[in-house]
């Protein structure tokens, strides 16, 4: 017998995974919410006639895009803590990994999320926008009210994909210790010697989590096609 | 409290002895990166470009095999794949394997783990590209082809596997810089690459601008070579008529 599989560590350590994974959705949900919002502002940016906001947009948009993740995190895991320092007078100390964590993958998925966007918006048809200023819109407005609700309808899917990819990358928070859902299951691994089947069940969960919602994803597709 | 810029750190002898100066650590894991992605790159491709054609076979099992591995490798985090790779595949293989593994030399271990890690990883992406390629060809290629005598194999062969290349190559481009940057998550178990370069130097000088400056425009670089060097393949392979194809 190769390996003898004792699955007998995880019933306990559920409440402490769960800890973990509130963790990892926390951090999931924020970047989805922030991210969404600033993807849309570099979106419109990005299109807008003004070449210093696109300019500024494309530069954002890229950067973030030809970096690792990993380097996006340990960039964030320094500065986030020293410009808290600054701007707050909060003790030298303080767990700030969390809040980390949370901004770093809010600003990199908005770069993601921009592309996503831009594409939407630039799939609706242009006689929208001339009919919305022929309506007596400002392109504010016509933005806002005609072609925004019909992208965000178009692009749905790519956002929710993009989102379970962000979902799994959250795992990365890793590097810096905090005790995410993956960071939880290593951790009880490593302190039982069950590693291999706290890896393995960990890999379960996120496969399950994510399989489901790209299937259901799917599902909302092909009934968006018809 | 304001940070002390010291530049000149590259310079100084590391600790690692011989006369290496942190510049030569740094350039030590830009190399790794690059031999780790390059060599994932090709597994990766095989791979990819087998189960693509499987994707696409008038097959059940066939099809399911590469369904599921195209479901499990994707819909599992990166990283949770290498430590599975690293920690968990060594247990579960044949003893005699397992052992063989388990007395390399650490760096070896690092290395085959990372390298397969990232190979199927990316496999299952280029899996889905080699497929949406076959599949945008019109099924006259297909049809043509075995009316022409050849058998399933040899159509795949001749007729739709040249015509699916070249019209992957883009695509193929962007899941190549994904590989790079991919890559930075072997730094997690241990192997020296740029990132974990990077962080070591942190530890060493107590500068970490200056290294994680260092490390994020070799980065950048590095995708910038892989950028050029595919939009040279991409010129080469184009297929006129295509969309993106040119008049020519």
């Amino acid at each position: 017998m190769p390996y003898d599989f004792d699955w007998s560590s995880i019933p306990g350590a559920l409440p402490f995974l769960w800890t973990g994974m509130k963790v990892t959705l926390r951090i999931t949900v924020t970047a989805i919410l922030v991210g969404i919002a600033l993807g849309t502002v570099l979106a419109v940016m990005r299109l807008s006639r003004n070449r210093l906001l696109s300019w500024l947009s494309a530069g954002y948009v890229n950067t973030f895009r030809s970096i690792p993740l990993i380097m996006v995190l340990l960039w964030f895991f320094l500065i986030v803590p020293a410009l808290l320092e600054r701007l707050f007078t909060i003790p030298r100390y303080a767990d700030t990994r969390l809040t980390s964590a949370m901004v770093a993958f809010a600003l990199f998925q908005a770069a993601y999320y921009a592309e996503i966007i831009r594409a939407g918006i630039q799939s609706v048809s242009s006689g929208q926008i001339g009919a919305a200023l022929a309506l007596g819109m400002t392109n504010m407005q016509a933005m806002r009210l005609v072609i925004l609700p019909q992208a965000f309808r178009n692009m749905t899917p790519l956002l929710l994909t993009q989102s379970v990819i962000l979902f799994q990358d959250t795992s990365l928070v890793y590097v810096s210790a905090l005790a995410d859902f993956f960071g939880a299951a290593y951790k009880v691994g490593d302190r039982d010697g069950r590693l291999v089947e706290m890896l393995l069940f960990a890999g379960a969960v996120y496969f399950v989590v994510s399989y489901v919602i790209s299937s259901l994803v799917k599902r909302y597709q092909s009934r968006l096609a018809t | 409290m304001a940070y002390h810029w010291r530049w000149e750190v590259f310079l100084q002898p590391a600790p690692s002895g011989g006369g290496d100066t942190f510049l030569d650590w740094i350039l030590a894991g830009l190399k790794l990166t690059a031999l780790v992605s390059l060599s994932s790159w090709f597994i990766a491709l095989a791979v990819g470009s087998v189960m693509g054609v499987l994707r696409t076979v008038p097959n059940r099992a066939l099809y399911a095999i590469s369904t599921i591995y195209v479901e499990v490798f994707r819909n599992v985090p990166l990283l949770v794949q290498l430590f599975i790779w690293y920690f968990v595949i060594p247990e579960l293989v044949p003893l005699r394997l397992g052992l063989w593994f388990k007395q390399l030399n650490p760096f070896l271990q690092q290395y085959l783990a990372a390298m397969l890690c990232l190979a199927f990883f990316t496999g299952a992406r280029i899996c889905e590209q080699v497929r949406a390629g076959i599949e945008s060809l019109s099924r006259g290629q297909k049809a043509a082809g075995l009316a022409l005598g050849f058998t399933l194999p040899q159509a795949y062969r001749f007729v739709l596997m040249p015509m699916a290349f070249r019209i992957i190559v883009p695509p193929l481009t962007s899941e190549m810089v994904n590989l790079v940057k991919n890559s930075a998550v072997a730094s997690t178990i241990g192997l020296l690459e740029l990132a974990a370069m990077g962080r070591q130097l942190v530890d060493y000088t107590a500068q970490p601008y200056e290294s994680f400056i260092a490390v994020t425009v070799l980065y950048v670089v590095l995708n910038l070579v892989v950028l050029g060097f595919m939009r040279w393949v991409e010129g080469r392979a184009r297929v006129p008529g295509f969309i993106g194809g040119g008049g020519r």
